[in-house]
């Protein structure tokens, strides 16, 4: 059973994945290579801020601080989040974007199967809804990482160099701590995790890079990426400047 | 409006004794209220204006979404960004419809848009003024969704069958947004006095080139007359204008804003309100591509094209060669 502090940091871990790759997406906005790209990567920024905002606002209830959802997502700095350092790179191309995704979404959906029928009801039913969700992000984000691994020489490339990019910063969500396993240990979901995107990847025409090295510090906030301040700094300007405002 | 000043024919409108049999009996559908289908057969003119017009059209909803776009990242709860996203993705949706409904012309999407990447074709003028505060998010809502909404609410009677029902689908969206901008007026025309201020600057700041989205006079316009004849066009530029002053003026005064016109006031005679002209040379500045954003707008376009090019050939090329391999395994 965990205790409301374990629950309150537990529940920030998945609020802030969301928050910040939900973020990441949004940036694309009206920039992506055709139309219906735009309006795909629009949904699952959609989809994302939509568990943001239950996954945080169950944290700032356990918390019982007087906080909500919005003062958890503008008002903390760096140090206090505790996403994954995955989920906080940079865009780049959209090949790196979609293989971001892809990774994320192959952990995401075995995650929140776990979530799902979890003794806490709250984290269950949020689970239960996300999982939905993200089950098609999954199936996008897997079927764009085949098109683009096999499609052209150019865009064979790309996608290689986006993996090998993005690959060290697998490990971590796998990686437990007390926190983690008070509510849901991921490591044993590695198993299927690998069946999924080996598949993909092979289908993909991909090589998995065989290194296991893993950057770590997104989850316990002990040491982010220089990219996350910069999303904080444009993403918080409003609520920071303003902070008498009601929006 | 979104499309402004298409050109017609350049011909005056003709009378019914003056037409063959064939375009007589399609212009006596359009005054029967009929619609055309894209298989029917119409005069060569009434398909180019029509796809000058929906391709305009289509491009302003996808250019408007730059404006906009602009303040997703910076939305200051987690609420307005989904709304606003959720908007912004409307606007993509909007222009595949128009898109759509070209298309049935016999253009295709790819060309519409490397002549709106070219500069060939135009969109509207609003799209190159820029978005500056937050309260500029509700300006546009209120005001260019507003007066955009103006225009297509009768266009969804228009006598093109795939234009008529594209505007179906969008009307409904248009309202929503915008309501969402009014909302975000109010928040900020009632808040602090920083968000005042900033809702009085965007209000001051798009009030003007709100007038214009629906162009200049066009009572002497032949275009618009061949326009109207054939019920693509439902109404005067002028007509709208001032419908949209009417509505706007009292949801101003509601929210304790100022609109930056002292020639401002209800005439009771003509029942409607006196009202300042736009600046018409900023107006035809602007459609020469010398809005303030215009460079920008069209540079963003074209990045957004060039770099997704290895994306969309990638897509081609992996769909071709799965359809290869469907074959050989037949
Ligand atoms: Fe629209
Ligand atoms: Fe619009
Ligand atoms: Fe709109």
């Amino acid at each position: 059973m965990a205790t409301d502090a374990q629950l309150l940091e537990w529940l920030c871990r998945m609020g802030d994945n969301a928050l910040v790759l939900g973020h990441r997406m949004s940036e694309w906005c009206g920039h992506a290579p055709v139309l219906e790209e735009d309006i795909a990567l629009a949904n699952t920024a959609l989809d994302l801020i939509g568990q943001t905002q239950l996954w945080l606002g169950l944290a700032a209830e356990v918390e019982g601080a007087g906080r909500d959802a919005d003062a958890l997502a503008y008002r903390r700095d760096v140090m206090d989040f505790r996403n994954l350092l995955l989920v906080e790179q940079p865009n780049r191309d959209f090949g790196h974007t979609m293989m971001r995704q892809f990774l994320f979404d192959a952990w995401h959906i075995e995650m929140l199967r776990a979530l799902k029928g979890h003794e806490h009801e709250q984290i269950s039913a949020i689970a239960e809804k996300s999982l939905k969700e993200v089950t098609y992000h999954a199936e996008r984000s897997a079927d764009t990482v085949i098109a683009l691994g096999d499609g052209t020489e150019e865009s064979h490339t790309r996608m290689q160099a986006a993996l090998d990019r993005l690959w060290p910063y697998v490990g971590e969500m796998f990686l437990s701590d007390d926190v983690d396993r008070a509510v849901c240990d991921p490591a044993p979901l590695r198993e299927a995790f690998d069946a999924r995107i080996n598949a993909v990847l092979a289908e993909a025409t991909l090589t998995r890079p065989d290194s296991d090295f893993a950057h770590k510090g997104g989850k316990t906030g002990v040491r982010h990426t220089e990219h996350l301040g910069h999303m904080l700094a444009v993403m918080q300007f409003l609520p920071r400047a303003y902070p008498d405002a009601q929006w | 409006m979104y499309a402004q000043m298409v050109k017609s024919t350049g011909e005056g409108v003709r009378s019914l004794d003056q037409m063959d049999p064939q375009e007589r009996a399609f212009q006596e559908r359009i005054d029967a209220g009929g619609k055309i289908e894209p298989k029917d057969w119409m005069p060569d003119g009434y398909r180019k204006t029509l796809v000058r017009q929906i391709g305009q059209h289509a491009h302003s909803e996808i250019v408007g979404q730059l404006p906009e776009g602009n303040w997703i990242t910076r939305a200051p709860t987690l609420e307005r960004k989904a709304i606003l996203l959720a908007k912004v993705q409307d606007e993509a949706g909007h222009g595949l419809y128009l898109y759509c409904a070209a298309e049935t012309l016999g253009v295709t999407r790819d060309q519409m848009t490397r002549d709106l990447l070219s500069g060939k074709m135009k969109y509207s003028s609003i799209f190159n003024y820029p978005t500056l505060t937050w309260a500029d998010m509700g300006a546009v809502g209120w005001l260019v969704d507003g007066a955009a909404i103006m225009n297509q609410v009768p266009l969804q009677r228009t006598s093109y069958g795939p234009y008529a029902r594209a505007m179906v689908r969008i009307c409904k969206e248009e309202s929503f947004h915008q309501r969402q901008g009014f909302d975000i007026m109010m928040k900020m025309a009632r808040g602090t006095p920083e968000q005042k201020r900033m809702a009085q600057d965007a209000l001051n700041r798009f009030w003007y080139p709100s007038l214009m989205m629906f162009g200049p006079s066009d009572a002497e316009s032949v275009h618009s007359a061949q326009s109207m004849a054939w019920k693509i066009k439902m109404n005067s530029n002028d007509e709208l204008r001032q419908k949209f002053v009417d509505l706007t003026a009292p949801q101003a005064d509601y929210l304790g804003l100022t609109i930056p016109d002292e020639n401002l006031k209800w005439n009771e005679e003509k029942g409607g309100y006196d009202f300042s002209e736009p600046d018409w040379d900023e107006f035809f500045d602007v459609l020469k591509g010398n809005g303030p954003c215009s460079v920008e707008r069209l540079e963003d376009r074209n990045r957004a094209w060039d770099e997704g090019r290895w994306v969309r050939e990638a897509m081609l090329a992996h769909a071709d060669k799965k359809r290869a391999a469907k074959l050989a395994a037949e």
